[in-house]
């Protein structure tokens, strides 16, 4: 029933957008998540982004560093990690392919080649590959 | 006891309480509020000070030429910021001997008194090209150059229309030439001693030219090398000239100086009722600012906004996704022995984007910075006008090939030429040295007179 309401709530919003013009992918879902420390998919890990500078740029090349734990707080290293990610409005990936570049110890690891060209709502994907298994978390971002 | 609701009802009440419900009543209000704003107008009432909000604000600072960083040196050009590379990089980019034919120099596409571009769809060299002169003034913040963002620094893209056949249509074994004869003093002063010539021919190099290009497969590696290193070094001394060329801030920019810093507008800076307009559509409604963003206007990056090919266009021109195999695999790119850049100043090359569908057929944004008097527009100039420009983008057709990101925007004809003429409100000044963009006068009448001797 409430999936329900929400399409009925959607298609109405959808045609007061098309009736004002306005576009659809210009403002980002209101119930995001942005906090910076999120549990992966299936809660095998706990990840924290902390971008240099903490403010993310627009624009630049930027590091930031991940921070991988176990739910019962063990620091996670020596594992394989992909960065992907995008605009989901607009459908896009990110301009660059960022790589995590070295292993700092005690959890973290340095992601190189960070870039956003706009401003919006992004996505990074990270997916985490160990010997035990692979999980991947989502971190919501807006520029 | 009412009567139940019927289907219709329940949606309508769930709708008035949902946030569809607050966005409509939103858009009604701003509906309302411009149709006021423009009867005022209409009836020459004085306009109530424009009101930006806390968001609108931000942004505006954002594109103001203000929030331009200093120019950052180019770790892969270490001559970059030297008064003496950049005086010779001026003499070379009127040189007409750097050329095939002794007729085309850089300013010959990159015209000085036309915002160094030349107005026309496709440039004319030696020969005819596929693509659209791009301006010089302020490039170099960029982090990729062309169009299609076949090379990643200002010096490298100097290189690439000396040798190509249709532009420059030379050597850089002819070059190199032109240096020892001409610019040996001003050369070594910077970049220190030139290889000996003697046994290198007059025209040889990697180009479509056969006899040139064996020439220069029968030359030593050592002095391929050797060569090669002249014509980085001319392109090093073309970036640091044009390393030079800035810009002045516009109309648009005193405007938005003047409204941050809550002064009154004057003559010089106000914004007439549509200009405003076409602000507020550029950074809201009309998405121009999700691409054309900060000081310069461009996001540095690479789109397929499904512009329609040129009549003259090459037969498959895949824009970005030839463009970054080129770079990565560029003779004078950024990790090249040519370059002064250690391996993490690279950063642009090292995590570039090099395959995926987005690449196709996207071009790079250009700066809207002096868009107006910049016709004709897109990357082999497809259309002759602004006007045709936003009506692409309000239609938003089909990609020739791969896949547009745009969406029809269904703004109305007043909403058009109101961005239209917020556009208009871009066209910025060149800033240089003084008479850094005037023809050399040795150029002229002195030794360094146009004789194509090489």
């Amino acid at each position: 029933m409430q999936s329900i309401r929400r399409t009925y709530q959607l298609g109405i919003l959808a045609a007061v957008m098309l009736a004002t013009g306005c576009m659809m992918f210009a403002r980002p879902p209101k119930d995001l998540d942005y906090s910076r420390t999120r549990l992966s998919a299936a809660g095998a890990y706990r990840a924290t982004i902390r971008p240099q500078g903490d403010t993310i740029p627009q624009g630049k090349l930027h590091r930031w560093v991940l921070h991988l734990e176990a739910p019962n707080g063990t620091p996670i290293d020596g594992c394989q990690i992909t960065v992907d990610g995008g605009m989901p409005q607009h459908g896009h990936g990110l301009p660059t392919k960022p790589k995590v570049t070295r292993d700092l110890g005690n959890g973290d690891h340095l992601v190189d080649g960070m870039k956003f060209n706009m401003g919006g709502w992004w996505v990074v994907k990270f997916r985490i590959a160990t010997a035990t298994g692979s999980d991947s978390v989502v971190f919501n971002l807006k520029l | 006891m009412s009567p139940r609701p019927n289907g219709f009802a329940r949606a309508l009440r769930r709708f008035r309480d949902s946030a569809a419900f607050a966005i409509l009543v939103s858009s009604i209000a701003g509906v309302i509020g411009t149709t006021a704003v423009s009867v005022a107008a209409a009836h020459g009432a004085q306009l109530p000070r424009p009101r930006w909000s806390a968001d609108e604000r931000t942004m505006l600072k954002s594109l103001s030429l203000t929030s331009l960083q200093p120019l950052a040196p180019d770790p892969s050009n270490r001559f970059g910021d030297d008064p003496r590379a950049a005086a010779l990089g001026r003499e070379l980019f009127f040189d007409t001997r750097l050329s095939g034919n002794g007729k085309v120099s850089c300013a010959t596409c990159h015209v000085p008194a036309q915002d160094l571009q030349d107005g026309t769809p496709l440039a004319h060299g030696v020969g005819t090209t596929a693509r659209r002169t791009m301006p010089i003034a302020g490039t170099a913040h960029n982090s990729w150059f062309f169009w299609d963002g076949r090379t990643d620094s200002q010096w490298a893209q100097a290189l690439g229309p000396l040798e190509s056949a249709v532009e420059h249509g030379g050597t850089r074994a002819q070059y190199a030439h032109v240096i020892a004869k001409h610019y040996r003093g001003e050369y070594e002063d910077v970049f220190g001693a030139l290889p000996s010539l003697v046994q290198v021919p007059r025209n040889a190099g990697p180009v479509a030219d056969n006899a040139a290009r064996g020439a220069w497969q029968r030359l030593p590696s050592t002095q391929r090398d050797e060569i090669s290193r002249v014509y980085a070094n001319i392109g090093k001394a073309i970036a640091a000239f044009e390393r030079r060329i800035e810009l002045a801030p516009s109309r648009f920019d005193r405007y938005v100086d003047t409204e941050l810093a809550g002064r009154p507008h004057d003559s010089t800076d106000v914004l007439s009722s549509n200009e405003e307009a076409g602000l507020r559509l550029f950074i809201g409604k009309a998405n121009c600012v999700n691409c054309h963003n900060g000081p310069l206007f461009t996001d540095n990056h690479f789109h397929n906004t499904g512009v329609p090919k040129s009549k003259l266009e090459l037969p498959v021109d895949s824009g970005r996704a030839l463009g970054v195999r080129q770079a990565v695999a560029g003779e004078f790119n950024c990790a090249s022995r040519y370059s002064d850049a250690k391996p993490d100043d690279c950063e642009e090359l090292t995590f570039a984007v090099t395959e995926g569908d987005e690449l196709v057929r996207a071009y790079k944004t250009p700066s809207l910075r002096s868009v107006a008097a910049r016709a004709p527009y897109m990357h082999a100039g497809q259309f002759a006008s602004l006007n045709e420009v936003l009506s692409h983008y309000n239609r938003a057709p089909a990609a020739p090939f791969g896949k547009s990101e745009l969406r029809p925007l269904h703004l109305s004809p007043t909403e058009l030429s109101q961005l239209a003429a917020f556009l208009q409100l871009l066209t910025t000044p060149i800033a240089t040295p003084k008479g850094w963009l005037e023809q050399p006068s040795t150029h002229v009448n002195g030794d360094k007179g146009h004789v194509n001797n090489y």
